[in-house]
């Protein structure tokens, strides 16, 4: 078997180069096709695990707090994430639902729950149990990980409401706006590099 | 002009799971490391993405022409499609919502279309037209994917909120359904399309034989070197 831990295959044009050590804001690219072979990361396991902590505590936030809240001549009513995935979820549309609830929902919960798994071991330099799962599991879940997209949904959403009735931004707004720009951040594909570190 | 050794020069294969560099002397069916299974390449890639792509163009008529939700504001019910929401926010005076919902609903399906459609093509005719341009398209396009998945959840918000009864109430209609569909099967057909299809007959010299070349290092700020 040859050692192959030192080389590094672009995934748009299967060309393959030898590792470098990049310094800060640097990244390589395909001599080829100019797709990103490597990119710094700046994360060490340490603070990954924190703002993990931290976007779990947003995560929870983000679905026990009403997304936003509206009046109509005094009545009221507020929204979280899991009611509009029940919104969506009556009548013939029922599969809808089961999607939206993946993407805003479950997946994020998924990735959080994982890396937090796997992080927490990696802090004693160990391989969690069922890291390799964990770690294609992670890979599966984050393209259908759409809380930035759930975000602008909910900012469009008021501006739509707010010709008709009152609108309100709730908590889970908030917490939503600053959880979707930590998920990119530490579930990005840099995760990777605990296969090399470990 | 030159190029670096490819993977199966070197009977190497990409893991898709961890990135490692496989070995492939004795046809492992699985990563070493991480036990993801390992392809040379994306298993019947070309035909895979045309019917995903096909089965959500088929969606995307519905998902236009039927209703996407139901407003009733005392007593006056009204079905909305897309771009009748589209066309309130920019009769409305409110340009820039017109045109997030647009570019989202209508256009980025629209482009991924015509852009898998184009790759497909101009794989299948073994073409060695603009290579470097098309490996760009295919990055774009499955960077925009899940942005379409915008107005499910717009409209999932917007009908859990209004519930007054008669004095005003929101409902989901069948276009949304038609809708997610589409937008899951143009993410999966983006995601069954193997970009190195389109660099399999490149017949440029290689650089060496032997060795791989290091990667060249950029700044992030810095335009990309090799781009020329």
């Amino acid at each position: 078997m040859v050692n192959t831990e030192h080389l590094i295959i672009c995934e748009h044009c299967d060309c393959v180069y030898e590792k470098v050590v990049l310094g800060k804001h640097q990244k390589t690219l395909c001599a080829r096709c100019g797709g990103v072979l490597q990119r710094f990361n700046g994360l060490t396991i340490e603070q990954r695990l924190a703002l993990t902590f931290t976007a779990a505590m947003l995560w929870l936030f983000a679905n026990f707090y009403p997304v936003m809240s509206i009046s109509l001549k005094g009545m009221k009513n507020s929204a979280t994430l899991w009611d509009s995935v029940l919104a969506l979820s009556q009548g013939p549309i029922t599969f809808i639902a089961m999607v939206a609830a993946i993407a805003i929902i479950i997946a994020p919960a998924f990735q959080l729950v994982l890396l937090v798994w796997v992080l927490s071991f990696a802090l004693g330099l160990r391989r969690a149990p069922g890291f390799n799962l964990c770690m294609r599991w992670l890979e599966t879940l984050r393209p259908w990980s759409m809380l930035e997209v759930c975000l602008l949904g909910a900012m469009v959403a008021v501006f739509k409401l707010a010709g008709l009735l009152d609108v309100l931004p709730g908590i889970g707004l908030f917490a939503l706006a600053v959880l979707s720009l930590m998920m990119i951040r530490i579930a990005g594909r840099d995760i990777r590099e605990l296969w090399d570190i470990l | 002009m030159k190029r670096p050794p490819t993977a199966s020069e070197l009977n190497l294969c990409l893991c898709h799971s961890c990135g490692l560099a496989c070995d492939m002397t004795d046809e492992p069916h699985q990563c070493p490391r991480c036990d993801a299974p390992l392809h040379r390449r994306k298993t019947n890639s070309l035909t895979r993405t045309w019917a995903y792509m096909l089965a959500a163009l088929a969606f995307y008529i519905p998902a236009n022409l039927l209703p996407v939700m139901n407003t009733v504001m005392l007593g006056n019910g009204a079905d909305s499609t897309i771009m009748s929401g589209v066309l309130e926010f920019w009769e409305a005076g409110a340009w820039d919502i017109a045109l997030i919902i647009f570019i989202a609903s209508i256009a980025v399906p629209g482009i991924k279309f015509v852009a898998l459609t184009l790759l497909l093509v101009t794989v299948q005719r073994n073409s060695d037209w603009a290579r470097r341009e098309r490996s760009k398209l295919y990055r774009f396009v499955e960077l925009i994917g899940y942005w379409s998945m915008l107005d499910v959840l717009v409209v999932a918000l917007v009908a859990a909120l209004v519930k007054f009864q008669a004095l005003g109430d929101i409902e989901p209609r069948p276009g949304i359904l038609f809708f997610g569909l589409v937008v899951v099967f143009t993410m999966l057909a983006a995601m069954s399309f193997d970009p190195r299809l389109i660099w399999d007959q490149d017949t440029s010299d290689t650089i060496s034989d032997a060795e791989p070349p290091a990667a060249p290092a950029t700044d992030g700020a810095a335009p990309d070197p090799t781009g020329a």
